[in-house]
């Protein structure tokens, strides 16, 4: 199924029963956070994980997903779903953007550039009157999905968000696994090699890259409308170093690590919330714990152990 | 008196200076990434956390040992400098056969942390840090009234810059360095100790930091947040100027903030982005940056 | 997950009862939602926090039969991280009313989640006006201040000094644009001119001279601060090093922040709070009992107003008696609020408006010379009072949906 291997496919049975039971022990309303979260690391890490590109601005996708989700559900009355796919149709068209001008460069480069542009992106939210300036579209109506059933209740917004997650999920699963998943790892190990074989490889990367943004704008749109409000926080740059935080904590290149680097710092930043500071003081030790003893994060160490393939 | 498209030539000769003090503070901060970056190749992600640690030392050296502010310019600088041979020592050093990638995400958690430690040990709103008593007041320029310390800021700057240029390009140390980034096994051969070389260039690099972040001290209000609104900026300046060159990543600091100050007088709202669409247009037409070398 | 979660907030919580005693007796669980940690954290941040112990505490509520436990979050100044915080305490953790509530932004986004819940706001740090006017909503209440009072008072009273024509450096988001339009409307009615603005991007301005330069070229006597915070701070700073001659107008300034710049480089600014530490006896009994708490710092007016509200609630619950209290619904709660008038040492008399506005004077103060400073904090000199009935936006202005036309 979907091109699991064994272990694989017990590992998302295993994620699949931790979707449906976890709401009636904990509060949904964090779980949806978390799952949000998730998918938006698994966005990140199929460009940094199976392209090798880092890039520290993804924060501009995921944000804009939110403000052209949360923009359209509550002034244009889109149902649901539709804000959503919009939402996620605006990550790909400014990842399409960023990706253009980005993939001309490499490594550190790379890096800065996409840097460089989610500032821009974040100053023109700041400025631009659709987006509210700091206090945000707020208020944001979660609607009722296909017009029919009302999303009020976080149980029934939970059964969406865990359906777009699990969507979104199999999805990257499945592009990582398709013949142009292949090109994209040979392109990671070795680019020069990639283009004597006849691979147009940028053009692969910028197509990746447009994927990536895509599905972090989808991520990004659910998370406004489970919250009813889409703001700043989502386009700034310190969500772009939380991603990238995920994905290395969980491990960068596995299929499973994202999601459990999202699960693991989305719980940290609920315990830390009344620590103010001492947050971004975790981070950064985790930061650099990760890249002195675990650079392959805690799944990729696990699996390299037990030489699985998570 | 006379106008320039509708403006005083007065305000634009104002905003012209003024662009180069902050041009001066660009100029410094990607000198010290380019040095970094050449001997390292490690884009140093903490330097503007170090430029903030720079002023912060100033600030103690004052409040709590009464050291002024001349002294802090030599002191700091050396103080950041050793923090930067522990955090070379201790992390960086470990890192140079892998990635860039890896280097880059240690030092940006690296920033992090030290960040996070001065905003829970200062609060966010600054601390005042008064001009020294010799550079107060200020001097009448005909066109604009310019306050002296700013001019020593530009004064300094550029002296520093100069003198480093001069040591990397003109000097044998400086050749030992810029043939050990293309060689390192080559000069090691030459019985030059290349891994010390390196820590010192790293702690050279963010000397500069906390030299730039020393001289800002004065001028902005010295609070954790000032170095991470810097960064963003001079990597943009990084990439326009491309890192292959240290004259160039100085000429392309100063060029961007009088670039900047012309656009407070003509378009103020777009001042905060004019550097990041030069960015644009510059990887558009010569991706490699304006003094850049090669394709990356 | 959720256990470990509530043992953490029962750690910060305040309340000096011991646990056996706690069971016993009805608990009203205050939130006090704030800046811990961010750019505003002297404005409200812990000295917040420990006014509205000091209401407490003075109140003396172990007498009173009932017990009382504070928990405290930060919101980092992000509208989501207050809503999502807002909702978690409303719907898990038993917090029966959040109070300071922080900038703008989030104060408008923890009033939706008290709406949404049906439980009580009262927002103390924030500034914007909207809270009681076109967002007003029967859950909440505004205390302390609003950008209404703060304009008509810089911007109107200035102008009978003398102050008569006006630039201002604008901060280039809602607010600042906001707050331009309303004080210039204010010193227009005075009769004086606004002879232009500049807007400034925000964030990331941290060298302001060039605007200073064109506020200057303008020849206005006065250079309105449309902005707050750092942005404020660097003005300030940077006006005195370039030795602006006009009167800078402090639209957003508060005691913390002259404190932080010192007066050697305020001096002279002119600002408007509704609280000031040597205003009257009552302000100093109030401080001094504050400082036996907190000897490093004064409340500014964001933190006595924490003092102030806390106080009022305690007041109304002991009336109306816990139990009832605690079972009523956000609404009502609210309502019995607006019943009773306010009456304490920081404001001193002063009521709570349908719409919820708590009203009570504002003040003009401008910063004294060093030489005039008799000590630390010593910083202020009254310049003319707004009375209570002219301080706020009259009622039927605010186009609050609770008011009946």
């Amino acid at each position: 199924m979907f091109g699991f291997t064994r272990q694989q496919g017990i590992a998302f049975l295993v994620m699949f029963a931790a979707v449906v039971i976890a709401p009636f022990f904990l509060y949904p309303v964090f779980l949806m956070k978390v799952l949000c979260f998730a998918l938006f690391a698994c966005a990140y890490n199929l460009l940094i994980g199976y392209v090798g590109l880092g890039s520290f601005g993804h924060a501009a996708f995921f944000g804009m997903g939110g403000y052209i989700a949360a923009y359209t559900a509550k002034k244009w009355g889109f149902n649901p779903e539709i804000a959503i796919i919009t939402g996620a149709g605006a990550g790909a068209v400014l990842g399409a953007v960023f990706g253009w001008l980005s993939i001309r460069r490499q490594g550190i480069y790379f890096a800065m550039i996409t840097l460089a542009l989610s500032q821009m992106v974040y100053f023109f939210c700041n400025q631009a009157p659709f987006t509210g300036g700091e206090d945000g579209i707020q208020q944001v109506p979660r609607g009722n999905l296909f017009g029919l059933i009302s999303l009020q209740s976080d149980m029934t917004m939970y059964v969406v968000v865990s359906v777009v997650f699990l969507f979104g999920f199999l999805l990257i699963h499945r592009i990582v696994h398709s013949p142009f998943g292949q090109v994209l790892k040979a392109i990671r190990e070795n680019e020069p090699r990639a283009t004597s074989l006849g691979y147009r490889t940028n053009d692969y990367k910028l197509i990746v890259f447009i994927l990536s943004a895509g599905i972090a704008g989808l991520a990004g749109g659910t998370k406004s409308l489970v919250f009813g409000i889409a703001t700043l926080t989502d386009v700034a740059n310190a969500m772009s170093g939380e991603v990238i935080l995920m994905t290395l904590l969980g491990g960068m290149g596995t299929i499973f690590g994202p999601v459990l680097g999202a699960i693991m710092i989305g719980s940290i930043e609920n315990y830390l919330a009344q620590l103010g500071a001492w947050f971004a003081v975790t981070q950064g030790v985790i930061f650099v714990l990760c890249i002195m003893f675990f650079r392959r994060g805690l799944l990729g160490e696990l699996a390299a152990r037990l030489k699985l393939s998570l | 008196m006379f106008m320039i498209f509708g403006y005083s030539s007065a305000l634009l000769f104002g905003q012209l200076l003024l662009g180069l003090i902050n041009g001066a503070f660009y100029a410094l901060l990607s000198l010290g990434l380019a040095i970094i970056f050449g001997m390292l190749n490690i884009v140093n992600f903490a330097h503007g956390a170090l430029f903030m640690l720079g002023a912060f030392v100033a600030w103690a050296l004052l409040e709590f040992l009464g050291i002024p502010y001349w002294w802090s310019l030599l002191i700091a600088p050396i103080v950041v400098g050793a923090f930067g041979i522990i955090l070379e020592k201790i992390f960086i050093a470990r890192l140079y056969k892998l990635d860039h990638l890896y280097g880059l995400l240690l030092t940006f958690g690296l920033a992090l942390v030290i960040e996070g430690l001065a905003r829970n040990q200062f609060g966010s709103s600054g601390m005042p840090f008064a001009i020294p008593p010799e550079l107060q007041g200020g001097t009448d320029l005909g066109f604009m009234f310019m306050p002296n310390y700013r001019g020593w800021v530009v004064l300094a700057s550029a002296s520093v810059c100069l003198v480093v240029w001069l040591i990397i390009d003109k000097t044998s140390l400086g050749a030992n360095l810029r043939a050990a980034t293309e060689n390192p096994a080559l000069v090691q051969s030459f019985g030059i100790n290349v891994p010390r070389m390196i820590t010192l260039t790293y702690a050279a690099g963010v000397a500069l930091a906390a030299f730039a972040g020393v001289l800002a001290a004065p001028i902005y209000s010295v609070n954790p947040g000032m170095g991470s609104s810097f960064i963003i900026t001079v990597f943009a300046v990084v990439v326009i100027g491309g890192m292959g060159s240290i004259a160039g990543s100085i000429l392309t600091g100063f060029g961007l903030g009088i670039v900047e100050g012309l656009t407070k007088v003509f378009y103020p709202q777009g001042s905060a982005t004019v550097i990041f669409v030069v960015m644009v247009i510059v990887l558009l037409t010569r991706p490699a940056g304006l003094f850049g070398r090669g394709g990356h | 997950m959720s256990l470990t979660r509530r043992g953490l907030l029962a750690a910060t919580a305040a309340s000096a009862v011991p646990m056996s005693a706690r069971a016993q007796r009805p608990t009203l669980k205050i939130g006090v939602l704030t800046d811990l940690a961010g750019v505003y954290q002297d404005i409200v941040g812990p000295l917040a926090v420990e006014c509205t112990r000091l209401a407490i505490a003075d109140f003396g509520v172990s007498a009173k039969g009932f017990d009382v436990e504070i928990v405290t979050a930060d919101h980092q100044n992000k509208p989501d991280i207050g809503a999502s915080l807002a909702r978690q305490w409303y719907d898990r953790d038993g917090v029966d009313i959040i109070m300071e509530g922080g900038s703008s932004a989030v104060a408008l986004a923890v009033a939706a989640v008290a709406k949404d819940k049906n439980k009580a706001y009262i927002n103390s740090g924030g500034a914007t006006s909207d809270l009681t006017g076109t967002m007003c909503n029967a859950q909440t209440l505004h205390w302390t201040y609003d950008t209404y009072m703060l304009a008509k008072s810089t911007g109107g009273a200035m102008v009978k000094s003398g102050g008569d024509s006006w630039f201002f450096i604008t901060a280039d988001y809602a607010f600042g644009h906001a707050l331009t339009r309303d004080v210039g409307s204010f010193v227009e009615q005075g009769g004086g001119k606004v002879l232009g603005k500049v807007a400034t991007p925000f964030p990331g301005t941290t060298d302001f001279s060039a605007f200073l330069l064109q506020a200057q070229a303008s020849g206005a006597k006065v250079i309105g601060l449309a902005n707050a915070g750092a942005d404020t701070i660097n003005c300030i700073k940077q006006a005195r090093e370039f030795g602006i001659k006009a009167t800078l107008g402090g639209l957003l300034v508060f005691l913390s922040d002259v404190h932080s710049l010192g007066l050697e480089v305020c001096n002279g600014l002119v600002l408007t709070e509704s609280f000031y530490w040597d205003l009257n006896d009552r302000t100093r009994a109030f401080s001094e009992r504050l400082k036996a708490k907190s000897p490093a710092r004064r409340a500014g007016m964001a933190q006595a107003g924490c003092y102030s509200s806390a106080l009022h609630y305690l007041k109304v619950a002991n009336d109306v008696g816990v139990g009832k209290f605690k079972a009523a619904g956000g609404a009502d709660v609210i309502e019995m609020l607006k019943k009773m008038p306010t009456d304490d040492d920081v404001f001193g008399a002063g009521s709570i408006r349908p719409d919820g506005r708590v009203i009570h004077p504002s003040y003009l103060f401008q910063v004294k010379k060093p030489s005039e400073s008799k000590g630390p904090w010593d910083y202020y000199k009254l310049l003319s009072t707004t009375p209570t009935d002219q301080a706020f936006r009259p009622i039927a202005d605010g186009r609050c949906p609770l008011i009946k036309a």
